[in-house]
This record gives C-alpha cells, structure tokens and sequence, in this order.
C-alpha cells in the first residue's frame, strides 16, 4: 500500500483547486469584557474552495459552533476577516445556507414540508415556476417527494433532517453550512443522511463546510478535516483526506486508509483535549 | 360519530343540572325563586324585537369592539416589548402592576375622564380590562420563541414582513391563552361598564329588572348572559381549533416520542 502522507505544516490549501468560495483570515472572537472575558477563538485561518467538501472537528468545547456563528453572520467576531465569494461577512450572507443540529426547531411547525422549502425561495425574489421546480427537486433529492404536504411534525427526526437539507440544498447557495447535523438522530438514519450528504454534494458540486464531534464522519464524508485545538481554539491540523471519491459505508469504513486517517485524527483531538498546540509538534502521520 | 359522542358528554351534565333545577324548582313559591318553567316561559316576552335592537347588540357590539382594541394593542405592544430585552427589562415590573389592578375598579375612573352615558367609556373600560393577560401573554410568547427558529430566519434573510409572521405565528399559542382570559373578563366588564350611568344595554337591564322587582325578567337575564358567554367561548375554541391546529399536532408529536 502507498500511502501519501500528510504535511501537517501546510496551512493553506492547494492553490491548484481554484478560488475559495469560503476565507477566513485570524478569526478572532472573545466572549464578554475585561477580566471576565472568555477567548474562545484565538487565530483560526483557513479557506475552502469552491465545491470542496470540508469537515471541521475538535474536542468538545472548542468552540465548533461559535466558529459556525460567526460565519454564518449570527455572530460578530472580535478580530479577523471572513470572506464569502470576495465579499466580508457581518450579517448572514446571501449566498449561504445553514442546517443546525436541532432539525425539529430550524423548521416551521405551522408550514408544510413543501412551505418550509419554498419560504426563503419566495424571500430571495426567485419566482413562482422556478420556485416549484427547485422545490419539487429539492424534495425529490432528500426521497420526501411524497410528504411535500405534511408537517414537520409528523415526520420522524431524520425526515425532519431532510426536511432541513432540502430547504437548504432549494436555496443554491454558495457555501451550505451545516451545525453537527447528525448529532441528534439514530445511528442508522444517520449513515443514511452522510452518504445523502454526499450524494448531493457530488451530484450539485456545493461547497459544504461541515462540523461534527465525530471522527468517523467527518473522515468520512470529508475532502479535508480541520482539527480544531481545545480553547482558545487554534487549527491544530489541516488533514487532508486521500480516500477515493466513491465512497460507500462498508468498504471506505473498513479501508486501511480510513483506518489511518481515523487514527490519525483521533490521536490530534486527544492532544488536543491534553492541551497541545500544534506549535508544540504534535504527532505526525506515518507513511 | 366520535363528535356525536363528544355532543354527548359535553350536552350530559348541563342537561341534568337543568333537570334538577326544573324539579327542585317546580313547586316553588317564593317571588325570589320563581319556578324555571315561569322564568323559561317569560324569556320571549322579555327579550323582544325592541331590547335585542337596543340592549343586547350594542353591549355585544362594544364588547366586540373593545375587545378588538385590546387584542390589536395587546399583541403590538406585546410583541414590541418581548422582542427588546431592555424594554421588557424597563416595563414588566408597571406591567404587573397594571395587570393587579382589578379591571371594575377603573370603571369609575374611566368615566369620570369619557362620560358616563356614552359608549366610549364603556369601550374604553372593556379594552382596559381585557388588553392586559392578551398583552403579558404576547411578551412571554415572544420572549420564549425558539432562537433556532429565529436563527434559521435570520440565515435565510427573511425581510421584515416574513421575519414578523415568524414571531407571530411563533408566539401565537401563547397569545391565544391570553385573549382566552381575555374574553371572560370582556363579558364581565361589559356588564359591569353598564352597572354606572347606563339605562340601556344587556348589564343594565338585568339591573333595571332587579331593582324593579321584575324577579323572572331578572332571572331571563342571567341566563342569557350565561348563554352568551357560552357561545362566545365556543366560537374562540373554533377559531382556536383553525388558527392552532399546528400546535396540538406539534404537541401530539413531543408527547408520543
């Protein structure tokens, strides 16, 4: 097996995969003032390109969500840029969709399937045949075609996931953002729902930035893993992931490789939970 | 056949107590306490073509438009209040106090400021009385709207009117508890905005009737009063039934898993 290794001291990206879609310069961002304030981000770079697929991970409390905050515009950052097709972000961007972990509260109870998807089609100006073409698509991508007249709520969590991805995937966005989106349904469902992710990221060529806890999924789903320090966070790791593109959950998971990666991975988040930084020369990936 | 059931049970018990008033009454001789049969058979005499046009609709037309005032200043305010923390911050504590405050007690205030003859006072008296659980209940509704919710509104740029539907909707389960309250107390402050200066209308001819000794009349009058109130919650439990349907299912679904 020849395995190609991975330079852990490359911070940025192969210039070679066209301009970033996404771009983050020292992201910097600090909870409260003064003697009381809390920096949960020190100094975050990182870009993603356009149509790449990248995983963020990191030890519990590193500050995932708040780093997805800051770039979806929900919340304002303390220092450093982020960059959204050329333009800076302070405010959610138009070009830019977000599913979050709770699927049953991101959704309308009092909208239909079908509403809910159509809802920030209507607000975005697209109009009326286009909106029911990118609705009836949307819908038939994530298999809920038939349920486009239900309510949220009389659909199971991981069809109200679908729900959520179809309503984003309806919006073309430039960069979809998605909050642990699986943390909260089955473990059955939920190898369902990556290899759906997948599917449509391939399918549509979205660039996708996607943020777990898990080190399975984000191996993989991922193009790249991000390993995020524990706070204030840093990016410990830039991984990138060498497993073909065809990926399904029995061969890729039971794939050398993967098994390397995973290792890999792992070993930089209990570093990371121990303290380290990657300054402090954290353990290199074996050939 | 499961609404014929439910007819069933809810018509059971007001038919018994009826039975049992008719029979306990049937030999009654006091003036005070007439027979229901004297007092069911006065009721189309008393409430004729004329104290229809003159009593009852304008008490129900000022209750349905005072109550109107209330829940359009209720949930505006309301929903201005519960989106600002340092408004909710600044009002809830006058709020509270306004909401103590039993609302007959301003019917004597109210009047001195808007007549005592005129309807406005009477108006003013109900939306007084009613826009305070509708307007207590806003802001509570708003200030507990998931922020998942209005995150993902925000995301996806909804433009104003859209981002207020959210809230709306949002807060709605919360509002119609408060207009619920709200409603019984309109009854009630309809009846009571008549006690003072009024010689028409629904409240002030039941008083009429008891200080003129007309016992049956009288007696005519709180059952129709009871009767209105009931009519009024049923028509409220049917908009509700529309309006919320979303919430029970939602309900339905949080306790079934």
């Amino acid at each position: 097996m020849t395995a190609i290794p991975i330079r852990p001291d490359e911070a940025t990206p192969p210039v070679d995969k066209g301009p970033a879609a996404l771009d983050v310069r020292g992201l910097k961002k600090t909870y409260g003032a003064g003697a009381r304030a809390v920096e949960a981000i020190r100094d975050l770079t990182f870009a993603v390109s356009r149509g790449e697929l990248v995983c963020i991970v990191g030890p519990s409390g590193a500050g995932k969500t708040t780093l997805l905050r800051c770039i979806a515009g929900l919340l304002d950052v303390n220092g450093g840029t982020i960059t959204l097709d050329g333009d800076a972000v302070t405010g959610p961007p138009a070009g830019m969709a977000v599913v979050f972990q709770e699927y049953g509260r991101s959704l309308f109870p009092w909208m239909t399937v079908k509403q809910n998807v159509e809802l920030p089609l209507k607000e975005k100006g697209v109009g009326r045949a286009e909106r029911r073409t990118l609705v009836a698509d949307a819908l038939e991508a994530v298999g809920l075609t038939e349920n486009a007249g239900a309510h949220p709520w009389q659909l199971s969590g991981g069809m109200q996931q679908r729900v959520a991805i179809a309503r984003a995937v309806a919006y073309e966005p430039s960069v979809l953002l998605m909050d642990e989106p699986f943390a909260a349904v089955d473990a059955q469902t939920r190898a369902d729902l990556e290899d759906l992710v997948r599917a449509l990221w391939r399918r549509l060529g979205m660039t996708v930035l996607f943020v777990t806890h898990d080190i399975d999924e984000a191996v993989y789903l991922g193009e790249r893993v991000l390993v995020l320090s524990n706070r204030p966070t840093v990016i410990m790791e830039d991984v990138t992931v060498d497993l073909p593109s065809e990926r399904d959950q029995l061969t890729t998971r039971s794939a050398p490789r993967f098994a390397e990666l995973r290792a890999h991975v792992y070993e930089l988040i209990q570093q990371a939970k121990k303290g380290q930084r990657p300054d402090e020369g954290a353990t290199k990936l074996e050939e | 056949m499961r609404i014929l059931k439910q007819l069933a049970y809810a018509v059971a018990l007001p038919a018994v107590l009826i039975a049992i008033w008719w029979v306990l009454s049937a030999d009654s001789t006091s003036y005070y306490y007439p027979p229901l049969k004297t007092i069911v058979k006065a009721f189309p005499d008393t409430w004729t073509g004329d104290r229809w046009l003159h009593d009852v609709v304008p008490s129900l037309v000022r209750l349905a438009l005072g109550y109107a005032i209330a829940l359009a200043t209720g949930v505006a305010v309301g929903t201005t209040i519960g989106l600002s923390r340092t408004l909710r911050a600044l009002c809830e504590p006058a709020l509270e106090f306004f909401r103590a405050l039993p609302p007959p007690v301003l019917v004597p205030l109210i009047a001195l400021f808007a007549g005592y003859t005129g309807s406005t006072s009477k108006v003013l008296a109900i939306a007084l009385g009613c826009v305070w659980p509708i307007l207590l209940n806003t802001v509570e509704g708003v200030r507990g709207l998931d922020e998942v919710l209005l995150d993902t509104a925000r995301c996806y740029r909804l433009r104003a009117p859209a981002r207020l539907m959210v809230v709306l909707r949002g807060s709605s389960p919360q509002v119609a508890a408060g207009a619920r309250q709200a409603l019984s107390i309109g009854v009630i402050l309809m009846v009571i905005s008549e006690l003072l200066g009024a010689n028409r209308g629904l409240g002030a001819t039941v008083v009429q009737f008891q200080r003129g000794f007309q016992v049956k009349e009288m007696w005519t009058g709180i059952i129709l009063l009871g009767l209105i109130g009931v009519l009024l919650s049923v028509l409220f439990r049917i908009a509700e039934h529309f309006a919320l349907a979303w919430y029970r299912g939602l309900r339905q679904s949080d306790r079934g898993v």
